[in-house]
């Protein structure tokens, strides 16, 4: 017998949602990996979350978050990474359809987009540790720049691998494992705007009260 | 050049590390030495440094996990006869600043590097085959996983030679274990090594989550899984929930340690608590993923040797994922005294009662199994009727802890020293022990040498009574824990007898060694022909011994819990299938190569080499992204050679 | 593992990011969630600056915002569904989720409590000079 007429031999209500159809195919294996990954990502924000909602009132008698952040370039920046969010699910869709043209064009947008995020972050960090308000000023700065900085970090690395994965597109085409990986960025592009909706509540928003 | 590494980090004036360095420098020049006569290389390189089957990649975590246990021992000895010895007027051999570092180490190599692989291993090894597949979900992330173990391994063992380890205990708490108070490198070595290890770790639980949800063979669904299976799972779930959180805290600690900051810093508004907040948050789960696995196998083992189907497997299912859940509802328990309210106790206080209600259902339904059955006394067997009284002594003694007004009186007192021994012990090492016995011959081929293994039972179950039994009275009599000097001399007999039991688990160990040493020399007389020595119940004893690798030459159908007995039951079990070609992943030095970068890094990250840290992190990133590129990363066995391999299996003898 | 590529017609559960439909039913999802993600996201500067509303609600109103923007992703971006094949992935995401909020509200409830009842490191350090 073969796999697939093992698997004719199943009942479909048998299968689904009881879990008797057999391995998955290597598409979903990959991307459920990746998404619990994600999971475990978030989880890992949640302990800086943490630690930073305990310790934003320890300001040590410098500067807070009142006096500090800039809602303007918040604003741009959150505009900045929720349009690239946008253009790389466009991206993913170029993808699926194999429109190499469309496919460049929203990944180029999607990662111009991402470093001008990147530049306003480093530019209000430099900011701030210029006037004296770096992490180790006080508990309140360490856990603002390590919470924001981690997620500026991700966002990094997402432009790398952003650009690593067009090469192998330019390189291999549309590939079943390209686009799987393709699949696996734009899960963690789309997580780092969920991520990113957390920050500016939390940190910005609820923070300069 | 070599940031703060000089001359003066090799301890030349401290015999003991001295001499232990020296020894095992011996010991691993000869092995490097024997390998390299004997041409070796190729072969190790071939089939264990960089394979990425999921059955070697199991074997090489447990034996790391029974190597780092003789280190981890030898501590415990130390500790053991320091106290003994150190009464009254005498000073004992053991100054306090080696002292506090011997039980630091103690207990993050117990935890990391013993209890962790072997519980990793032993899942990495099973689980594929149970669930009647061929490997789990990433082969090469497996790989990676375990080398970047052995990684974390590798520098808490360089920690003894060059340099000094953590003075803190193991869960290096602030401010201690901040810059001010710990200015060497001992906190850092902590540091990296459970950050790298804790990467792999995170990664295995990803892998394995991954494998039992969305990989199973044709009918097997998820209520026809066996229990060791779901444990798995809840074990690797808590995994990726816990992991992420020591990762963070961690990197809090070293973003206060390198780059002046002030998370938990006595000064501009860090708070020390947060810190013993969030580790046991991630410290209580821990636990659990040590204990689950544990359970599994005992009730894999009652059921094979009771040759009965386990009792309420629905019942145990529910009460392992109570269990999963529970476990992160529970973890203020590790800081009642630190000054939380009455309520804040009371909540955790009772949750912490809650939760040993789930395994109190799963030990009566280990003991529901027996009834009716007709139980063969094995080695895994004995371990497991060890572990059912021994785990239920601790357990109760840990309800006891749990209640906020006597844990005022007993925190941070041997009693909690001698409680959680007694659970981890008791529970997931006899655990792990049983899964070794048990599991020995599909891993090797032929079965271990019983009446050994029933003395080193013995000696293990007698000795840990000797050890920690009198740990319980000297905590109720106000001893506290991690004392170098004993200063009230009418303690000494229960110390005596405290030695005693660790001596005698020193024989349990010995014959352990002395079991293996012998199972091997006499290998063929035992030889496991059928691949089911024990007239098992599920898929694993469906392959030969050691399995091919690619365990089945044609996926199982599972009709039934028990899959396997199933099978032997209907006949279904002897009937020969027709080949087909099976794909199966090459290969990858990607896991040994970035583990070596990986210790080339941590290295230099304790040592403020900063020039080293960065071509580190650049070759691992090369490294990564050379694996991302890679393609070809299959090879195919035709049909014919599955056939022939499992006719020669098949000409050994099958199952009938 | 490999094996498993044959069966994707038949068996397939869904994987997040994923959507099976036609080209322009995807773009409006997309755009749709877009729209919607920038309505959010004005509202909740609005709400964090504006003296129109009760101050005390206004964390809690940004807060439930931002669970919307976060639904809003979740749906829209990342195709998370209610169907029997995405059983998995909600599951594992309502699993993170139960985490997040435990180490969340566990580690303020318990912190808030010990800092009331303790004295902080700072005015130990003065006591101690």
């Amino acid at each position: 017998m073969s796999l697939a007429s093992i698997a004719d031999a199943i009942p479909i209500e048998e299968a689904r949602g009881r879990g008797g159809g057999g391995p998955a195919p290597t598409r979903i294996v990959v991307a459920y990996g990746f998404w619990i990954f994600l999971l475990s990502d978030i989880i890992m924000f949640s302990a800086l979350f943490a630690a930073y909602a305990v310790l934003s009132g320890n300001t040590a008698g410098g500067p807070t978050g009142r006096s500090l952040f800039d809602l303007h370039n918040v604003f741009i920046e959150t505009a900045c990474l929720l349009v690239s969010s946008y253009t790389c699910g466009l991206g993913a869709l170029a993808g699926e359809r194999r429109r190499f043209d469309l496919f460049y064009l929203f990944a180029a947008l999607t990662f111009v987009l991402g470093a001008a995020f990147l530049y306003l972050e480093m530019a209000e960090f430099v900011g701030m540790v210029k006037e004296g308000a770096g992490p180790s000023r006080s508990a309140f700065l360490s856990s603002f720049f390590t919470l924001v900085g981690m997620h500026g970090g991700h966002v990094t690395v997402g432009l790398i691998w952003l650009v690593f994965m067009v090469g192998q597109v330019f390189a291999k085409g549309f590939v079943p494992h390209v686009l799987q990986r393709l699949l696996c960025f734009s899960l963690f592009w789309h997580a780092l705007d969920i991520i990113w909706v957390g920050v500016l509540t939390m940190v910005y928003l609820i923070g300069s009260r | 050049m070599l940031g703060k590494l000089t001359w003066a980090a090799i301890p030349l004036n401290e015999p003991i590390p001295l001499l232990t360095a020296g020894a095992v420098g011996v010991v691993i020049l000869a092995v490097l030495g024997i390998i390299t006569v004997k041409g070796w290389w190729p072969y190790l390189w071939r089939e264990w440094l960089t394979s990425v089957d999921h059955k070697r990649i199991g074997i090489m975590y447990v034996l790391l996990a029974l190597v780092m246990l003789l280190r981890g021992f030898a501590d415990a000895i130390m500790m053991r006869s320091q106290q003994a010895i150190a009464i009254g007027g005498a000073e004992g051999y053991l100054p306090p600043d080696h002292y506090n570092q011997i039980f630091s180490a103690h207990g993050t190599i117990m935890i990391f590097f013993v209890a962790m692989p072997f519980v990793v291993g032993l899942m990495n090894f099973v689980v594929p085959l149970q669930l009647g597949v061929r490997d789990v979900a990433f082969p090469v992330l497996n790989s990676v996983s375990f080398w970047l173990t052995a990684s974390g391994s590798l520098l808490i063992n360089a920690s003894l030679v060059i340099g000094n380890f953590a003075r803190t205990g193991w869960l290096v708490y602030p401010p201690l274990s901040e810059l001010a108070f710990s200015p060497d490198v001992g906190v850092d070595y902590y540091l990296w090594s459970l950050q790298i290890s804790g990467i792999g770790t995170l990664l295995a639980g990803i892998n394995l989550v991954t494998t039992i949800l969305k990989l199973r063979a044709p009918g097997m669904l998820y209520f026809r899984m066996p229990v060791f299976c779901w444990t798995a799972l809840a074990s690797n779930m808590l995994i990726i929930a816990a992991f992420p959180i020591l990762t963070a805290t961690l990197a809090m600690l070293l973003l206060d340690r390198y780059l002046d900051m002030h998370f938990f810093t006595n000064d501009a508004g860090g708070s020390a608590m947060m810190f013993v907040n969030l580790i046991w948050a991630w410290g209580h789960p821990e636990v659990y993923i040590l204990i689950l696995p544990a359970f599994g196998v005992f009730s894999e083992v009652m059921a094979t040797f009771a040759r009965k189907t386990l009792f309420g497997y629905r019942s145990m299912v529910l009460a392992t994922l109570a269990i999963c859940v529970l476990s992160f509802m529970v973890w203020l328990h590790h800081f009642f005294t630190m000054g939380a309210g009455a309520d804040v106790n009371a909540f955790f206080g009772v949750m912490t009662m809650v939760i040993a209600v789930p395994t109190g259902v799963k030990v009566f339904n280990w003991i529901f199994t027996l009834f009716h059955g007709r139980l063969v006394f094995t080695t895994p067997v004995l371990w497991t009727l060890g572990f059912m009284v021994t785990f239920v002594i601790g357990g109760m003694t840990g309800v006891q802890l749990a209640v906020p007004p006597v844990d005022f009186v007993l925190h941070n007192s041997v009693f909690l020293v001698a409680h959680f021994h007694n659970v981890i012990i008791g529970g997931v090492l006899f655990g792990m022990m049983a899964g070794y016995n048990y599991w020995f011959p599909k891993a090797f081929g032929f079965t271990l040498d019983e009446r050994l293994g029933k003395a080193s039972f013995w000696c293990w179950l007698v000795g840990f009574y000797l050890a920690f039994m009198p740990l319980y009275l000297l905590g109720l009599m106000g001893m506290t824990r991690r004392l170098q000097h004993i200063s009230d001399p009418s303690w000494r007999p229960f110390l005596l007898v405290a030695v005693v039991g660790a001596v005698v688990i020193f024989a349990g160990i010995a014959f352990q060694i002395l079991q293996l040493y012998v199972s091997i020399r006499t290998r063929e007389s035992r030889r496991d022909l059928t691949g089911d020595p024990w007239d098992g119940r599920t898929l694993e004893w469906a392959t030969a011994s050691p399995p091919p690798s690619y365990n089945f030459a044609v996926m199982p159908v599972v009709e039934d819990i028990d899959a396997f007995w199933e099978m032997k039951r209907t006949g279904k079990a002897s009937v020969v299938p027709t080949y087909e070609t099976i794909e199966m992943p090459r290969n990858s030095p990607t896991g040994v190569v970035t583990a070596f970068f990986a210790v080339v890094t941590g290295f230099a990250l304790i040592w403020h080499i900063w020039w080293m840290v960065i071509l580190g992190l650049l070759a691992a990133a090369v490294t990564m992204m050379a694996f991302g590129w890679s393609e070809n990363r299959e090879l195919e066995i035709s049909a014919s050679e599955v056939e022939q391999m499992e006719r020669a299996r098949l000409g050994q003898g099958r199952p009938a | 593992m490999m094996d498993g590529d044959d069966l994707s017609h038949h068996l397939h559960d869904r994987t997040p990011g994923v959507r099976h439909e036609e080209p322009t039913a995807d773009f409006l999802t997309y755009t749709a969630g877009l729209v919607f993600a920038i309505v959010l996201t004005i509202a909740s500067f609005v709400v964090s600056q504006t003296n129109l509303l009760w101050a005390p609600g206004i964390p809690v109103g940004l807060i439930v915002l931002a669970f919307a923007q976060i639904g809003v992703h979740l749906v829209f971006f990342l195709h998370l569904g209610s169907g029997p094949d995405h059983t998995n992935n909600v599951l594992a995401l309502a699993f993170g989720m139960l985490i997040v909020f435990l180490v969340l509200t566990g580690s303020l409830w318990i912190m808030a409590n010990l800092n009331a009842n303790t004295m902080s490191p700072a005015d130990l350090m003065r006591m101690q000079r």
